[in-house]
């Protein structure tokens, strides 16, 4: 007997659609992403809307209004399972960073009739809102990755995500030390793997933009930011991007401005 | 299974040639600097893959050699905890630097490797074996540390119980071109380790570089029949006694100019007792848990495996890469990581590269090259380590015992 194809469905929350366009990108394998599966949800893909549950869900963007609170709600009882894609859903990406501002006050700022916004104090991650069954960072996620996670989904195997520190993929790939040979300051050693240390490949420090590894020694990589001539300013402002909401990168953003008020 | 037999009847005929090599090594002859690319040409003629020093990306790597004009000519390493740059040499010396972040290890235990293949066919599933690769391989320019570390892996992944086919099989089709070190960087500690400066064994031909009033030129050591063979086929001549003189004055001096060392006497011991020593939560303070130290190092052999499966779920492949026990996932078991502190891997690498290394291989897994040194970004030196990991423990500390051994 011929198995059900599973049903995909994606969703967005607060983001640039860039994860998305990392499954549409997929280009040499997306004819057989679709034979694959039966795409039952995706408006960046098609204007056909298939109604729930369905087998996986790919869930991109954080939650900035009310609204999408309880959207995010809805969608999980839909969805056997649940994956968010990207820096956004899975950490409150790069919007992140009102969350230590006065949410009001930027409003004002930046829209000129600041009475149609109707928006929360803070971007969230998914999982601050609902089970998440697997994370995938980044900004914008590795669409091989992506196709990796599917792929076991559809199959039934675990999916891998593996979490060490991207030194350990510059390493694998034969890719020079810029903090050691160069000095240039690299986040590699705290972040997360996923981009095949695709910043140091082309010679430039790790950005971060996969969010803390799951051993991020911050305190320790301070000590060598330091040391590279980095002021206490510049290593939050490093911290101030794509994960500054997830811990503990939120905490030495904030800690890091603190001590440059002092 | 048939690599993993020709492995061992290489290893035969290997252990024969030594015995011969033995008497050849005596006698060393004399390679003028100008004829250095005679010797790549020759080895590129017989068929090897010629992997050696080369100037990338601002560092010495080790990348493919088609002429001696890919040796890093004319330039030095400048190396210290953290810290490595490359800048230019008064002489046109062609092996006058010392390891650099790449090492051998790379082409014998590749850092991704097909173990097996698997097809979904009508009613079974096929397995399909990866074959070795065999293909000629010359490891150029290899220190004596670099020798030390492939003796090592030869002890862990070609000679023990479960030997590995694919490295056996890279190995056994190796020639090795081994240098003899005319200077040390301040990270390199080999002499108290007793793996160098000059190499002893382990090679088929190893050069000595001597620049002066006499020319610049190479005395070559012969370890093998085949280094003897190349040494024929050049038509290289003896050395004279000068330059022989020379060459082990220079590797001589070395030696004598390493400043730093690492106390090895009651090491094992010592560390087989420190496992409460309040300094690993010192060192796991400053330590990155970057994994860098074990991908640096030449000893290093962890490895995790993955299932790589086709989108239509028809294939799979199985790789092998290089892992490391700084990565949590590296320890992890049913709910979590078994050594789910940055002090416990720390503790964990250390103590079983310098102390139970010794209870599973009957030797150091440290060759003392000091890459591990050199490429920590937060400069942490393992001697230094070690040298207050021999500073008493308290008898309080001592008797915390195992239910806060830190994990």
């Amino acid at each position: 007997m011929k198995q059900r194809k599973k049903k995909l469905a994606v969703f967005k929350f607060a983001s640039c659609d860039g994860c998305q366009l990392s499954l549409l990108d997929c280009e040499d394998e997306l004819l057989a992403v679709a034979g694959a599966v039966d795409i039952a949800h995706f408006l960046e893909a098609s204007s056909r809307i298939r109604r729930g549950p369905y087998d996986v869900t790919l869930v991109e963007g954080s939650v900035t209004t009310e609204h999408d609170a309880l959207r995010i709600q809805k969608i999980r009882e839909q969805s056997k399972i649940l994956v968010t894609i990207g820096a956004c859903a899975t950490s409150g990406g790069i919007q992140a960073l009102r969350n230590s501002r006065d949410i009001a006050e930027m409003v004002r700022v930046v829209y000129a009739s600041p009475q149609y916004i109707s928006t929360l104090d803070t971007s969230t991650a998914i999982s601050d809102h609902v089970h998440v069954d697997y994370e995938l960072r980044g900004c914008p996620v590795n669409k091989h990755q992506l196709l990796s996670v599917l792929t076991s989904l559809l199959h039934g195997q675990v999916p891998r995500v593996p979490s060490h520190p991207v030194c350990l993929d510059c390493k694998r790939s034969g890719v020079v030390c810029v903090s050691v040979v160069d000095g240039t300051p690299c986040l590699g050693p705290v972040t997360h793997t996923g981009c095949d240390a695709l910043c140091p490949r082309y010679g430039r420090g790790c950005f971060g933009c996969y969010g803390p590894s799951d051993t991020p020694q911050v305190a320790a990589q301070a000590l060598v930011l330091r040391r590279q001539g980095q002021s206490d300013a510049q290593i939050a402002a490093g911290y101030a991007s794509f994960n500054v909401g997830m811990q503990p990168f939120a905490q030495e953003f904030a800690k890091g401005l603190a001590k440059d008020k002092r | 299974m048939l690599a993993t037999l020709r492995a061992a009847l290489e290893r035969r005929s290997r252990a024969r040639v030594h015995t011969l090599a033995e008497q050849v090594e005596r006698q060393s002859y004399l390679l003028p600097r100008a004829r250095l690319d005679d010797l790549i040409q020759l080895l590129i003629a017989r068929g090897y893959r010629v992997q050696g020093p080369t100037l990338r990306d601002g560092a010495i790597v080790l990348g493919p050699l088609r002429s001696d004009r890919d040796l890093p000519i004319g330039f030095t390493d400048e190396q210290r905890a953290g810290h490595y740059r490359v800048v230019p040499r008064q002489d046109v010396a062609v092996f006058g630097y010392v390891v650099g972040p790449h090492s051998f290890k790379a082409e014998l235990l590749r850092p991704a490797q097909t173990l097996f293949r698997a097809k979904r066919e009508a009613k079974r599933v096929r397995f399909i074996a990866e074959a070795v690769d065999d293909s000629p391989l010359c490891l150029f320019g290899a220190r004596a540390c670099d020798l030390a570390a492939i003796e090592v892996q030869d002890g862990v992944l070609r000679d023990s119980q479960h030997p590995d086919a694919f490295y056996a099989a890279r190995r056994a089709a190796s020639c090795i071109v081994a240098v003899g070190c005319t200077q040390s960087a301040p990270t390199c500690f080999c002499a108290s380790m007793g793996t160098g400066p000059a190499p002893t064994r382990g090679y088929d031909l190893a050069l000595t570089e001597l620049i002066g009033d006499a020319g610049h030129r190479f005395v070559v050591a012969v370890g093998t029949r085949l280094g003897a063979d190349l040494v024929g086929e050049l038509g290289l001549a003896l050395v004279p006694a000068d330059d022989a003189d020379l060459a082990r004055a220079a590797l001589r001096d070395t030696r004598r100019n390493m400043r730093k060392s690492l106390e090895t006497t009651g090491l094992q011991e010592m560390l087989a007792a420190a496992a409460n020593h309040p300094h690993w939560d010192d060192v796991a303070a400053r330590c990155l848990a970057c994994t860098n130290c074990t991908q640096v190092c030449p000893t290093c052999f962890c490895v995790g495996v993955e299932d790589r499966v086709s989108l239509d779920g028809s294939e799979t492949e199985r790789v092998r890469h290089w892992d490391s026990c700084f990565s949590a996932e590296y320890s992890k078991l049913h709910g979590g990581a078994v050594r789910a502190s940055v002090r416990a891997r720390y503790r964990q690498w250390l103590t079983h590269k310098l102390s139970t290394w010794f209870d599973q291989f009957g030797r150091s897994g440290c060759v003392g090259c000091g890459r591990c040194i050199t490429f920590c970004p937060a400069a942490i030196d393992l001697t230094e380590e070690v040298q207050a990991l021999r500073a008493p423990v308290s008898a309080r500390t001592r008797a915390r015992g195992d239910s806060s051994n830190g994990n």
